[in-house]
């Protein structure tokens, strides 16, 4: 094959995204399926939204009857961190041609980690190895998700609880925020501002509010945040 | 949801979720992001995090036995294995099984 050295590198550096999408993916697709929605539906949001936490909150979406609008902005937000990966690969993507739109597609959390923290090697045809970079990771993704959602549905056990997952997955994202961060502040607003939606707001309508304060918060107390 | 409810999300989020990727290869290509957009970028994942951590915790009746405990001890029992084992597989894993075992088996 022409591109098998491109091919093996990129494998060789997606093993550990191997082994966290298979397993996550996983535990996605069994808790699709444990509220007994069809586990094709797992496949479909793995190939065409590819976006760990905002999948995993999708179920909340489908469960509360949410409105698309309110899916809308409340996915905008979730993912918004999302919008600054590309400003340090601008550069790096600018050559790639028509793969371009599928290589910013391919930009998750953990894609970005891998592209920015592991050197070009000069002899790689670049934009091959960020293909193939990006379609590994999301094939393990769509494995993981497809295999979690097929034995949930014909494998009876236990499920009460597992919806804790989605919970755990944000208080691991939200500690290694921190720890790159350093600043309270944030936090402090997160935490008041979505104990206040919790408490006053209807729960259907805690999420979008949540985030509107948040961000008025946020503006209002800008100058103690960046100290 | 049902049917044709859940595609149409689906078709939201997935539209919503590559925007937030090509945001920077549409708008900021020539030009820098404004100090305000660095700033949202910069503390808002910190912002949503807890509010998702809220989110998701918002169908408990903390009012009523047992106020909650099952989940804050797990986001506890989570966030330990976090800052001690450092794996967010083994967190995400344990924290998940450490909350089945207490709704499950503990009334």
């Amino acid at each position: 094959m022409k591109y098998e050295k491109e091919l093996k590198k990129a494998f060789s550096i997606s093993i550990p995204v191997l082994m966290g999408y298979i397993v996550l993916g996983f535990a996605f697709g069994l808790l699709l399926t444990s509220f007994d929605y069809p586990w094709y539906l797992a496949p479909i949001m793995s190939i065409f939204i590819y976006a760990g936490a905002l999948q995993f909150v999708a179920i909340n979406f489908f469960n509360a009857k949410a409105g698309l609008i309110d899916i809308a902005i409340a996915s905008w937000f979730i993912n918004i961190r999302q919008s600054f990966y590309g400003l340090s690969l601008l550069k790096r993507f600018k050559n790639s041609g028509k793969l371009k739109p599928f290589l910013i597609f391919s930009l998750t959390d953990e894609t970005y980690a891998l592209l920015t923290t592991i050197k070009d090697d000069e002899t790689l045809n670049k934009k091959y190895y960020y293909l193939f970079l990006g379609l590994l990771n999301q094939l393990y993704w769509i494995i993981g998700c497809t295999s979690g959602a097929v034995i949930g549905s014909y494998v009876e056990f236990d499920t009460a609880g597992l919806e804790f997952s989605l919970t755990a997955l944000f208080v691991v994202l939200c500690i290694e925020q921190y720890k790159s961060l350093k600043n309270i502040y944030p936090f402090l607003i997160g935490a008041i501002s979505s104990i206040f939606a919790l408490i006053f707001i209807p729960s259907d309508k805690m999420l979008i509010v949540s985030i509107i304060i948040a961000l008025i918060m946020m503006f209002f107390f800008r100058k103690r945040i960046e100290k | 949801m049902t049917g044709i409810e859940i595609y149409l999300a689906i078709a939201v989020m997935a539209l919503v979720n590559y925007f937030t990727r090509v945001f920077p290869f549409i708008f900021f290509i020539r030009k820098d992001p404004p100090s305000s957009i660095i700033f949202i970028e910069r503390f808002f994942p910190a912002i949503i995090m807890v509010i998702l951590i809220v989110y998701t915790l918002k169908d408990i009746e903390f009012a009523v036995y047992p106020y909650g405990l099952k989940e804050v001890s797990s986001v506890i029992f989570t966030a330990f294995l976090h800052l001690s084992i450092k794996n967010y597989l083994i967190s995400i894993f344990g924290g998940t099984i450490f909350y089945m075992a207490l709704v499950q088996y503990i009334n």
